[in-house]
């Protein structure tokens, strides 16, 4: 934890300095190209070498009754036997985190001592927010990105801004998008058995985007910049004709440190564990039907032409040796061999 | 590759939707900063011009707050130059266009305020 912290401040340390410096085409230019290309080809080199890995045994993790015999009422959804009912599955577990619904607690207590299992929704219902909040909040940046607007944005805005609180408007999801992720570090903090297994790849993640969310707000809310000079800025990279020091002059250096938490994030993606967004997708437990009554799985590292042995061959070679050790063998010994 | 299908139909979307700013900038062309028409006859602000490009929405609220919760009609800005707190007044006399100042910015970035839900939305001079 406090690795990650010093490591996710140092970041920011280190983009102030740059951009106070007069490194803003250094942090705002280069870096981010990097880390676009980065995320980019890593995230598909990871899918591709995703692809390539066999899997051996169908795994699907079930939660409920398989498909059996016609009057025995399949549970279709968290025990789907179809490709279709695979789709509905990892539909419900995308959108909705449902496998994460199922989320239990476990604690011993005194009287007994007995151990105590609860439904706890806590976790799905943040990260639900998280998730949802995030997105909106990325779509929402794409007013920087896009010349003109598109009118969905825009709705989006509106919609987000809706309660009219300030100006510039406050963003529902930016509050809820903070809330959501100082529950989910705050629960790897005070719960003792997931500080236990909390490593820095759980903190780093979690202390990078809360950096990089409160970068954000301040620009919109606090220290705010010249958001005129930051689009000219941001078109200039989408458009590959970035702007100079005459545009950059204008924009204050948290925007750079803003900027530089996103790329690292974007440089970081391919490599940890926020890969789980494909991922899920190639979990054989997740999208691989439970049907393995009625179709056989094909171990694909399998070799068609090995060569095998018949039991009756078998037989011949060992028959001797079954024979004495009293082991029942189909073709008794011939007396003459014996011989 | 197994599912190879499925694979690269998932590669292409990803792709396809991470680069979306880059293949609409290259469509759009380049991009101009929108030029607002600044007032002929007034080379003064309230604020210097970085913050007011910065921190105009904050003032206009803080202004609104002073004038009609607090009853406070004079601003004194960072030079010492006092103002009278006052949009139809003080800032549209000079910025008396919208389409031609407000607009211009506001639009580009998708800022849509709620200015003229109350106030007369100046169009200029006809």
């Amino acid at each position: 934890m406090s690795t990650s912290l010093l490591v996710v401040l140092l970041i920011g340390v280190v983009a102030w300095l740059g951009a106070s410096l007069g490194l803003a085409s250094l942090f705002g230019v280069f870096l981010p190209y990097v880390a676009v290309i980065i995320f980019i080809a890593g995230v598909v080199w990871r899918m591709v070498y995703w692809s390539k890995s066999p899997v051996p045994f169908a795994i699907p993790t079930t939660g409920g009754q398989q498909a059996s015999l016609e009057w025995i009422k399949q549970a279709s959804l968290d025990n789907p036997s179809t490709k279709w009912g695979v789709v509905k599955r990892m539909f419900l577990e995308v959108f909705f985190f449902r496998s994460l619904f199922r989320n239990t607690y476990a604690e011993v207590r005194e009287d007994g001592p007995r151990i105590v299992y609860f439904s706890s929704k806590w976790l799905w219902c943040f990260a639900l927010l998280f998730h949802y909040c995030f997105l909106l909040v990325f779509i929402r940046h794409f007013r920087f990105f896009i010349d003109p607007v598109p009118a969905c944005i825009t709705f989006i805005e509106a919609v987000d801004g809706v309660l009219q609180i300030g100006a510039p408007r406050l963003y529902l999801t930016g509050v809820l998008l903070l809330t959501a992720l100082l529950f989910l570090l705050g629960r790897r903090l005070f719960n003792e058995r997931l500080r236990y297994l909390s490593l820095m790849n759980d903190y780093f993640p979690l202390l990078l985007i809360i950096a990089l969310v409160l970068s954000g707000m301040s620009l919109r809310y606090f220290i705010k910049t010249d958001i005129a000079s930051v689009k000219a800025f941001t078109m200039g990279l989408v458009t590959f004709q970035p702007v100079g020091a005459e545009v950059t002059k204008n924009i204050g250096s948290l925007f750079f440190v803003h900027l530089t938490y996103l790329s690292v994030l974007l440089m970081y993606f391919p490599f940890s564990k926020l890969m789980h967004a494909p991922g899920v997708f190639f979990s054989p437990t997740r999208n691989l039907p439970n049907n393995t009554r009625a179709v056989h799985h094909e171990n694909p590292w399998n070799d068609r032409n090995a060569p095998f042995t018949t039991y009756a061959e078998y037989e011949d070679t060992f028959r001797d040796v079954m024979v004495e050790a009293g082991l029942p063998v189909e073709k008794q010994p011939d007396a003459g061999d014996k011989e | 590759m197994y599912n190879k299908t499925y694979v690269l139909a998932g590669i292409i979307i990803f792709v396809a939707l991470f680069t979306t700013p880059f293949w609409t900038g290259i469509m759009s062309g380049s991009y101009q900063r929108p030029a607002v028409q600044l007032p002929a006859n007034e080379k003064e602000c309230v604020e210097p011009v970085e913050y007011m490009r910065a921190e105009h929405m904050q003032l206009l609220n803080d202004w609104r707050d002073q004038a009609l919760r607090n009853e406070a009609r004079v601003y004194v800005s960072s030079t010492g130059k006092k103002w009278e707190i006052s949009l139809q007044n003080t800032c549209l006399k000079c910025h008396n266009n919208t389409t031609e100042f407000c607009d211009k910015c506001h639009i580009s970035n998708s800022v849509y305020p709620y200015c003229w839900t109350c106030h007369i939305e100046p169009k200029g001079k006809k």
